[in-house]
């Protein structure tokens, strides 16, 4: 009959509009700003540097400045200058820090490729989307200061990769640790033999700058 | 009964011009129009209500994405294949890694081709569930489809999110794999959604398939034939309405296409009716293939474990990937000289060579039905123009 398809589609939508008054199903409407979803843990928008403290941020980036994510980064929105010093990480091993850290989150797509490419875990996806500013050029311009958040903050907005990075850190600080702890060991034998064989050289003059030089930074 | 009065052939320019036919008039359509789907201008002139030509132009969106790959390393070009068919980012990256993958002879583990399979016929019904819903938009069924479709578009869309972190940028398959792997709950979501929607598709096709109004409008309207389609490259779902059988999946198997049972819907008069209908087929198709992926999914790594990420060079030499996206064949032509970046990187858009064909199915019909039969083409202007 003419007009049956017409007559079926109506009652479709007449199920769905009674429907969307106790079917949550029918309903999927959230009232943003007032309601919110919960967001994924994988959900990412823009870059920040992980800090492994919140007292001094600066003090303790990770990032070591090598520059891989500014090469990586596909519309080449970060801009990194290396300092000329070295001040101790986290771990206490002297390391090279970045004095610029820019990011052009105008620029920035969000593609999450610096992240994957950081070899030291510095630099993790953010998840705060209300950035909505005023003015264009500068605000959305983040430096440093702004980019850095500590590991904590890390831990609350993606836990499970958190918690894994934490993991393999500990790991490679563990096996650095003994590594270091071996070498020293080896060091420490070492050097009384190095010393009795030198004296039996009897050259003493000659062998002081050889032990006494310190290892090359 | 439907359709009867057009004439699709022959003169459409006629002779008289007395005080009630007027000349021709020329009409810009777009770029500024809603049912462009973007940026892309009708050129129509108009003979009355009837379309004598058709002069499509695009263009307006063209972002320079084949030279920047050429000067981007091959994993940074991966986000920006996201963008140039914004609703299928997850069948323009398996395309593109398909491509990459030939071109240094990368294999992927098995749970990664699954778990291709799953993304890629879930971006399918993402797609057609959109384009059934806009279909409906531009044919003046303003609002209601599109938003039961909408609606369970997000539902897709939410999956994608909690497992590559973006709705539609998702970014998401490396050379070699995928980026990460699908958790039990994600899988268990998955699969419910599936379940679901065939019902969801039976809802929609009562709401629609059988209203008369979309029959008037659709039937006979735009009628492709099968030897202009094979001539001109069309392909996907619009080169399956004109009852031609082709799809990559069967014809190249690529990943575990093989391993899959499914038919291919076949329409028999390439109007935009047909094309409207191939889609749904299509979809319960994509469901069957999901229900055989979720069961058949191996265990194991989901990446390559000798796969590079960075300081990627693959040797000298040339590769040509491609699938079958929701649109027809997406596929990546790749030069290497054994550089980090690809010496040449081209891309065959779909959309963009289903979109050559316009003028032939508009002629003879009103404006009215131009913009249902672009609708029934389903472009995205962020692939036409690149
Ligand atoms: S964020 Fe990571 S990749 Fe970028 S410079 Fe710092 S350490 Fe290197
Ligand atoms: S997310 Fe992508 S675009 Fe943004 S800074 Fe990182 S690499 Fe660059």
């Amino acid at each position: 009959m003419l007009g049956s398809g017409l007559l079926q589609g109506l009652a479709v939508t007449a199920k769905n509009l009674v429907g969307s008054f106790h079917d949550p199903a029918r309903l999927t409407t959230v009232e943003y700003p007032e309601q919110r979803t919960k967001l994924p843990e994988a959900y990412r928008n823009f870059p920040f540097l992980v800090s492994e403290n919140a007292t001094d941020p600066m003090g303790t980036l990770r990032c070591v400045a090598c520059q891989i994510c500014e090469k990586e980064c596909p519309p080449q929105c970060i801009y990194i200058e290396k300092s000329k010093d070295k001040k101790p990480d986290a771990t206490g091993r002297p390391q090279l820090y970045p004095t610029v850290f820019d990011i052009d989150t105008s620029v920035c797509m969000s593609c999450q490729i610096c992240v994957e490419v950081c070899p030291f875990d510095a630099i993790k996806m953010d998840q705060v989307f209300e950035i909505a500013t005023t003015d264009r050029f500068t605000a959305l311009l983040l430096d440093r200061e702004q980019l850095a958040k500590p590991n904590d903050y890390y831990h609350t907005i993606h836990p499970t990769e958190a918690a894994e990075v934490d993991a393999r850190l500990a790991a490679e600080r563990k096996a650095a640790a003994e590594k270091a702890a071996a070498a020293a060991a080896k060091a420490a034998a070492a050097k009384p033999a190095a010393v009795a064989g030198l004296g039996e050289a009897g050259a003493p003059g000659s062998s002081t700058p050889a032990t006494t030089k310190p290892p090359a930074a | 009964m439907i359709a009867s009065g057009l004439q699709t052939t022959g003169a459409h320019v006629r002779e008289v011009h007395d005080d009630f036919h007027g000349d021709l008039l020329e009409v810009s359509m777009g770029p500024h129009h809603p049912s462009t789907h973007g940026v892309f201008r009708m050129q129509v002139t108009l003979d009355g209500e009837t379309i004598v030509k058709l002069k499509p132009v695009f263009g307006y969106l063209h972002r320079n994405h084949e030279k920047l790959g050429e000067n981007t390393s091959y994993l940074g070009s991966m986000p920006y294949t996201d963008r140039l068919d914004y609703l299928n980012s997850m069948t323009n990256n398996w395309a593109y890694a398909l491509a990459v993958e030939k071109l240094a002879g990368q294999p992927v583990p098995e749970r990664a081709e699954y778990l291709r399979i799953i993304l890629a016929e879930l971006t399918r019904l993402l797609n057609h569930t959109c384009l059934a819903g806009f279909l409906l938009q531009d044919s003046g069924a303003s609002g209601t489809p599109l938003m039961y479709a909408f609606r369970e578009r997000e539902k897709i869309l939410d999956l994608f999110e909690s497992l590559s972190g973006s709705r539609m940028m998702c970014n998401f398959q490396r050379f070699g794999g995928c980026r990460t792997d699908a958790s039990p709950e994600w899988l268990a979501a998955a699969k419910k959604l599936t379940d679901g929607y065939g019902a969801f598709l039976d809802e929609y096709e009562r709401l629609i398939t059988g209203n008369e109004i979309l029959m008037a409008r659709t039937q006979g309207v735009g009628v492709l034939k099968p030897d202009l389609a094979i001539s001109a490259g069309i392909t996907g779902p619009m080169l399956r309405a004109t009852g031609v059988d082709y799809d990559l999946r069967k014809v190249d198997a690529y990943g575990f296409y093989s391993r899959f049972a499914f038919r291919v819907p076949l329409g028999d008069h390439g109007d935009t009716y047909d094309r409207y209908m191939i889609r749904v087929l299509e979809m319960r198709e994509s469901i069957e293939i999901l229900q055989q992926a979720f069961r058949d999914l191996p265990a194991g790594p989901i990446m390559d474990p000798k796969a590079k990420l960075r300081g990627f060079r693959p040797k000298t030499g040339e590769a040509y990937g491609r699938i079958e996206g929701p649109k027809g064949e997406i596929g990546f032509y790749l030069i290497s000289d054994g550089t980090p970046n690809p010496y040449r990187y081209r891309v065959r858009p779909p959309s963009l060579i289903n979109l050559t064909v316009l003028e032939d199915l508009c002629l003879g019909h009103t404006v009215a039905d131009a913009v249902i039969i672009l609708g029934s083409i389903d472009i995205v202007l962020g692939e036409v123009d690149r």
